[in-house]
């Protein structure tokens, strides 16, 4: 049988692309359907198998307290370490983009965090925050301030998260930030000094809307991992206490696996994916494509 | 005016520079404390002494109390198993994309895409009942096959062979070679300084990924390094911190090492990843 090179070029395309749509559709496509199928069922026991409930799960879901403080945690936390990770990125790339002694130790400490896993940050950070025996508390101590439980106090547990979090992360928007004052030409800089612009005014009229761009794509990114982050709740408080620090997707963990609630766990997951698909939405509209596709 | 400006400039790149090590130096602090603590007896966790005697204790007690040498056998398997399957799957995926006009290939970019925003973790609890069928749960196999078809990797390979020269392939092909050597041939080695991003990115997430190998695995002998040193440092264990900053440090060594020799390439591909 003879088959022209046109049939054939399709035929190659989607031999070629088999193994990764068949992966892709058993971990990725398949199990977003299932999901959002399995939220719209009750959840099936022993004697009464599970049937479909319409959207029963959901009013559920808004009825729940903790779903409404889990949410809400997961908003503040996005607040907290954001804004500030990205302030901080900055400041790091523009003090290491230029000549300074030993920028390559400096820069090495900015990023070290990143490559860090965030099980072990956790385990670092876990004898900071520890009562009384803890580092910050033994630091207090000379200063005559009494201990505090940091990590027990529902006021305290979510930005001593937040602190960790924004370590763990300003290194690494850092080098997008330096590979975005890289591309800046420097007669910029030369013309505002002729100007006699000063710094300030030279970073908040030129610098930082050239940087716009990368703000934008490192914006969207510390979102996404706001609410796919939650490796260090496992080790520092298990969301607790009494969820002053738990997150959308250890709700989700736990619901799954501690409470064995799976169509409750898939509810829960329709709304962090349709979260997800607004980001998504946002990032195809706002980002300008051209920028970041060299 | 001449005289001062520059004078005022000096002053403020001095400052500069002393504020750049503060940061530094505070930003390297806990991890410089996590060797202070697992090197000094427990005694001088809190207590700063330049002269505490040096101990390997901690390393030892972390041995013996959790297999770590297992742990970080098992990380090494998966991690390599990972990398190697993600290279051809992505490799053939992203040729297709690349250089191939066939039916629905606009759709299917589009669908391979979503992977970015859903990744895997994300629907641990399907994603289970799909590894539970498969018989896979607890197998380090098990841990790494949602990750295999990576878009992530897909995408960036796409770029780069979309990048390489038409003339190259049409001269390959003139020269007598098949659609599969001219892959080998032409696009893959050109392609080099994207593999090796890819590379190191990969590596880096998967020797820190934890929630799913954490759901996926419940014995010693699948139990990533993240996993292993979860359930070590779970508070209800009652470790001691210099135990537990031992075998923190034992845990990230070896990408700790990797990366401090290899700096330039870490921070070059996590930008050349990043920025897409």
């Amino acid at each position: 049988m003879y088959l022209s090179p046109n049939v054939m070029r399709h035929v190659h395309g989607w031999l070629l692309l088999t193994p990764a749509v068949i992966l892709l559709v058993a971990f990725t496509h398949y199990p977003t359907v299932a999901t959002v199928i399995n939220s719209l069922y009750s959840k099936g026991t022993a004697i009464r198998p599970s049937r479909f409930v319409g959207l029963a799960n959901y009013e559920l879901m808004a009825e729940d307290p903790i779903f409404w403080k889990v949410l809400f945690n997961n908003m503040w936390f996005a607040l907290g370490t954001i804004p500030t990770s990205i302030a901080l990125a900055i400041v790091m790339a523009l003090l290491v983009n230029r000549a300074l002694p030993g920028r390559s130790f400096v820069r090495m400490a900015y990023f070290t965090p990143t490559v860090l896993p965030m099980i072990a940050v956790a385990n670092i950070w876990l004898f900071f925050y520890s009562p009384d025996i803890g580092l910050i508390d033994n630091i207090a101590a000379w200063f005559g301030i009494p201990g505090h439980n940091w990590l027990g106090d529902p006021n305290t547990v979510l930005p001593a998260i937040i602190v960790m979090t924004i370590w763990k992360e300003a290194g690494f928007f850092m080098i997008f930030y330096l590979a975005a004052l890289q591309h800046i030409p420097p007669e910029l800089r030369e013309a505002a000094r002729l100007e006699g612009a000063s710094r300030w005014y030279f970073f908040r009229r030129v610098l930082f809307p050239l940087l716009m761009p990368t703000t934008l794509f490192v914006l969207i990114n510390a979102v996404l991992n706001s609410f796919k982050l939650v490796d260090h709740l496992f080790v520092l408080t298990k969301g607790g206490p009494d969820n002053a620090s738990n997150l959308l997707l250890y709700y989700i963990f736990e619901s799954a696996f501690s409470y064995f609630d799976t169509t409750y766990a898939a509810t829960l997951t329709v709304l962090l994916l349709a979260l997800l698909a607004v980001m998504a939405l946002a990032q195809f509209f706002l980002l300008d494509r051209r920028i970041h596709y060299r | 005016m001449t005289k001062r400006a520059p004078l005022a400039g000096r002053l403020f790149d001095g400052l500069e520079t002393v504020a750049a090590w503060v940061l530094a130096l505070l930003w390297i602090s806990p991890l410089l404390y996590a060797f202070w603590a697992a090197f000094h007896a427990g005694e001088y966790a809190i207590h700063f002494d330049i002269f505490a005697p040096l101990t390997l204790d901690n390393f030892r007690e972390a041995l013996s109390q959790a297999p770590f040498l297992r742990y970080g056998l098992n990380t090494f398997i998966l991690v390599t198993m990972l990398l190697s399957a993600q290279l051809v799957i992505c490799t053939l995926a992203a040729y297709a994309f690349a250089r191939y006009r066939f039916y629905g290939s606009d759709i299917a970019f589009a669908l391979v895409l979503v992977q970015l925003m859903i990744t895997p973790e994300i629907l641990i609890v399907e994603n289970y009942a799909t590894l539970a069928d498969l018989n896979l749960i607890d197998t380090i196999l098990g841990i790494g096959l949602p990750y295999m078809a990576s878009a992530f990797g897909i995408f960036l390979l796409r770029q780069a062979f979309k990048s390489t020269p038409k003339e190259l392939e049409d001269a390959a092909r003139l020269e007598g070679c098949g659609t599969f050597a001219i892959l080998m041939r032409v696009y893959v080695p050109l392609a080099h300084p994207t593999y090796l991003a890819y590379g190191l990115v990969s590596i880096s997430h998967h020797w820190n990924n934890f929630l799913w190998p954490l759901v996926v695995t419940n014995s010693v002998e699948t139990r990533p390094l993240t996993v292993g040193l979860g359930v070590f440092g779970a508070p209800e264990s009652g470790v001691n911190w210099s135990i537990l900053s031992a075998a923190t440090l034992l845990s990230v060594a070896p990408l700790l090492i990797a990366f401090l020799l290899f700096q330039r390439q870490f921070i070059q591909s996590f930008m050349h990843a990043g920025i897409k």
